[in-house]
């Protein structure tokens, strides 16, 4: 009752600044949580690591993971291994995304193009790309050719069912529009069928991007004497657990780098959304 | 008639499906002069909207034939207000009232000086370079109106444009739609539900039966422009016209319950 009467001696705008202040608080909680999430399992990982009560030799503590990390980055032999891996990653996946994009959206908009083209993609698709390495690398040598072809492989798939399925599902009215208004088969093709398609395009790419870095790493324990997948792969041949837990996280790191970057991407080219 | 704007000779269509056949349009035929406003009002499903969509080049008829009359070297024939959902998102307001010049590729001072005369005439100069998601239902109309006057065709299409408002931005529409239209005098064929609207609108209300599509009548409106509702609705004749069309909207749709 005493709180209700204080309620009511206050002027609207003060308890309306009052929730406001309360939903701020809120929403920075929800930010902090965010955060929080991997730091308790960091935090947890160094605990029980130190304690021992798991082996530390399989769980090395984070802290010595980092320090590792410090130790392989001055020799300069680690960037040398990132570097070549984003290269290979950045080269699959535009020879993957391009080709994909482009047949894509001419199969969503020739229907007799998407038949003849689309059992053979589902056949296709299942088929991992690693397991064609062996002819890859019989086809395009040990070089680099053979693993951007892999990565492109894998890339492919995923971007091009979600452009099919991106032009296919545009909503007929946009299509009617255009036609009654003279749209020519230029203007059809990048005013309606590119723009209308992008949203779903976009998720495959993000789903691209994914397998793109699975790829590389399965790419180069296979077949390779560089890059990030060759540093994980051979550490652990030789039981250099903390070498190999700086090639995982790496990984990890890049994989949410690139998620970050495409979703701001997916931000500029669709303002409309 | 001589001199007619759109003429329809004999126009029907059967969307054909194996064991079901319907016949949307059965030998329509009618002619608009220039600059009338013609509102077509009929129970739902009874093909009125797979008229327009033959009229605007969006399906064919299946025999019969009709022809819109070119007065003006290089002006398109007709052009369409689409229902609610036809301005297009990921262009800007200025660009969907655009769209068409662009399409024609019209020059660049002209698609500008149309476009920005044409959103200040729907009240929407402010907004120009926002998406739709950013406007109302009532706004989206006013683009997809500007849209249609700023490719100056021949004769305008739509099909329900405010069917999806409320009654107050309906009414506003109506009268907005009205005034651009006397400044221009476009031929104009509107589909509506609504009968106060068509007697609002109109010179002319053809009323159509239920499936096969057919134009049974026609009410000739001769209140003096400009008009507005309070009008309408104070005029005697059109208080008959109004239970005229109630009882043939009516007896339309009774007389399919039957049928089916």
């Amino acid at each position: 009752m005493k709180e209700k009467m204080k309620r009511h001696n206050h002027d609207p705008f003060a308890v309306e600044q009052e929730e406001w202040r309360k939903r701020q608080i809120k929403g920075r909680l929800k930010q902090i949580l965010t955060i929080s999430s991997p730091i308790f399992i960091l935090l947890l990982w160094e605990f029980l690591s130190r304690t021992e009560i798991v082996d530390p030799r399989f769980f090395p503590p984070p802290t010595e993971i980092v320090g590792t990390f410090l130790v392989m980055g001055t020799s300069g032999e680690l960037f040398d291994h990132i570097g070549i891996s984003l290269f290979r990653i950045f080269a699959g996946f535009l020879l993957g995304v391009i080709p994909a994009v482009i047949l894509g959206l001419i199969m969503g908009l020739y229907s007799p193009v998407r038949h003849f083209f689309s059992p053979l993609i589902m056949a296709l698709m299942p088929i991992p790309t690693l397991a064609l390495l062996p002819i890859i690398l019989i086809i395009f040598g040990v070089g680099e050719v053979s693993k951007i072809v892999t990565i492109a492989g894998s890339v492919f798939f995923p971007v091009i069912i979600n452009t099919v399925a991106g032009v296919v599902n545009i909503d007929r009215i946009y299509l009617d529009v255009a036609k009654n208004y003279g749209a020519d088969s230029k203007n059809y093709f990048f005013k309606i069928a590119l723009p209308g398609s992008l949203p779903v395009m976009l998720e495959g790419i993000q789903m691209g991007q994914a397998i793109a870095l699975l790829t590389i790493v399965a790419a180069e324990m296979m077949g390779a004497n560089s890059g990030i997948g060759y540093l994980i792969w051979t550490s652990y041949k030789a039981f250099l657990l903390k070498e190999m837990y700086v090639g995982l996280v790496l990984i990890s790191f890049f994989g949410y780098l690139f998620s970050l970057i495409l979703r701001g991407f997916q931000n500029k080219l669709l303002p409309w959304r | 008639m001589v001199n007619s704007k759109i003429s329809i000779r004999h126009l029907t269509k059967v969307f054909y499906k194996k064991g079901n056949s319907v016949t949307a349009l059965k030998d329509i035929s009618m002619d608009v002069k220039d600059g009338e406003f013609i509102c077509l009002i009929g129970p739902s499903g009874c093909g009125k909207t797979t008229l327009l969509r033959i009229l605007a080049d969006l399906e064919k008829p299946s025999i019969g034939d009709f022809t819109i009359d070119q007065r003006k070297e290089g002006r398109p024939l007709q052009s369409m207000v689409f229902q609610e959902r036809g301005v297009i998102p990921w262009l800007t307001v200025e660009e969907n009232v655009a769209f068409g010049l662009k399409m024609r590729h019209l020059p660049k001072s002209v698609i500008k000086e149309r476009t920005a005369y044409y959103l200040e005439k729907v009240g929407l100069d402010r907004f120009a370079k926002l998406y739709p998601k950013e406007l109302s239902g009532g706004m989206k109309q006013r683009v997809s109106i500007a849209r249609a006057f700023a490719n100056d065709p021949e004769i305008l299409l739509m099909d329900e444009p405010f069917a999806a408002l409320d009654e107050q931005n309906k009414f506003i529409l109506q009268e907005e739609l009205l005034s651009i239209w006397a400044e221009t005098k476009k031929t104009v064929l509107f589909i509506t539900h609504s009968i106060d609207e068509a007697l609002l609108l109109s010179d002319r209300i053809l009323l159509m039966s239920t499936q096969p599509g057919q134009i049974i009548d026609e009410k000739v409106i001769d209140l003096p422009r400009p008009r507005n509702m309070e009008q309408v609705r104070a005029d005697p004749v059109m208080a008959k016209h109004f239970v005229d069309i109630w009882n043939h909207l009516h007896d339309e749709v009774q007389s399919s319950r039957v049928k089916g």
